[in-house]
């Protein structure tokens, strides 16, 4: 990736984030949001993160694209973990131990 | 009187932000490291921390950005991950108006999920603090979080480079990712949201300049929308 496209997506994203955070405190002051727009942006993170991730678990760029048994097992102990616990580090401490077990047990 | 509650307020937020250094350091050493696995230099990667405090934000566009998408993609789908900021900022508004604009301005620079969820069960809690104490709150939970953002994103950034290739880097980004989403999956709704957002997106894989997540994301939002509302519909008709 070249220099000068990392810097104009810095850019976009420092612009468009603030502009999101100041959009009700800074301009529209305190009237309420519809509520089927509420409705719609309560469901954005969870609309856009696992739908990203779903491709790079399947087909994981460090295995040119081919399922790796080592990889799905441990993205499927991070999401048991961090559901059932809702505890984002140990899910990721768990996820990551698994990969390596995974790995080494595996290939 | 008047000094001493804004500053109890202040130094109460403080303490309510303490623990989440704990939260907030290791994703934002992680940050700093995988952005410079995907080739950023140093200093990209924490302007990109200091101008955006948004980890799940940064790493969508750190993601899209090593499968060389256009730019304006890019910027939009990491923009969709950050639209719950607009919801934060219209339920803060009311709490923080009567305070001069420069600080609204700063108060919305510096909002991010640890600060405005400790700040809105504050105001709730205390209707009748002024919006003075409210925002000396905000700012007090601020104050052990950001600061902690930026550098860590900048060990990681340093340390990232001593990283071996055996280390299976690459799956950093689908494990943090895939921990941040178990707690979102709070009621039906996000589950059928969560569902329609990973088999959309890959069925929609081979769509180009990475527009299927985009398509994705658009069908599971309605998706989430439209069955919290039929629940709610179906419930008040049983009750």
């Amino acid at each position: 990736m070249d220099n000068a496209t990392v810097w104009i997506v810095i850019a976009g994203l420092a612009l468009g984030s603030f502009g999101l955070r100041f959009v009700f405190i800074g301009l529209i002051g305190d009237r309420a949001l519809p509520d089927w727009l509420q409705r719609h942006l309560r469901y954005t993170a969870v609309a856009v993160l696992p739908g990203l991730v779903a491709p790079m678990v399947m087909w994981p760029s460090a295995t040119e694209g081919s399922p790796d048994p080592a990889r799905l097992v441990a993205a499927i102990a991070t999401i048991a973990v961090s559901y059932f616990t809702k505890n984002v580090l140990f899910a990721m401490a768990t996820g990551a131990a698994t990969l390596f077990i995974a790995l080494s047990v595996l290939s | 009187m008047a000094t001493t509650s804004i500053k109890s307020s202040f130094w109460k937020g403080f303490r309510a932000g303490l623990p989440f250094i704990f939260v907030i350091a290791p994703f934002a050493v992680l940050f700093g490291i995988v952005a410079t696995e995907a080739g950023l230099n140093v200093a990209q990667t924490l302007v990109f921390s200091v101008a955006v405090i948004a980890g799940a934000s940064q790493f969508t566009a750190v993601h899209l950005l090593t499968e060389n998408t256009p730019t304006v993609i890019v910027i939009v789908s990491a923009l969709a991950v950050n639209l719950r900021m607009a919801m934060y900022s219209a339920s803060l508004a009311p709490y923080f108006g009567g305070e001069p604009l420069w600080k609204r301005a700063l108060s919305a620079y510096l909002i991010v999920d640890q600060s405005y969820a400790l700040t809105i069960v504050e105001c709730e809690e205390h209707p009748k603090n002024s919006s003075r104490q409210n925002m000396a709150f905000f700012f007090g939970t601020v104050l052990p979080i950001v600061p902690i953002w930026y550098s860590c994103t900048l060990f990681g950034a340093w340390g990232g480079q001593a990283i071996p290739e055996s280390f299976a880097i690459d799956f950093a980004l689908p494990i943090t990712f895939l921990a941040m989403v178990g707690p979102m999956l709070r009621t039906a709704p996000h589950m059928i949201a969560a569902f329609v957002s990973v088999a959309g997106s890959l069925l929609l894989v081979n769509v180009p300049y990475s527009l299927g997540l985009l398509v994705a994301a658009l069908f599971a939002m309605s998706a989430g929308a439209w069955s919290e509302q039929w629940l709610a519909k179906r419930g008040d008709v049983d009750g």
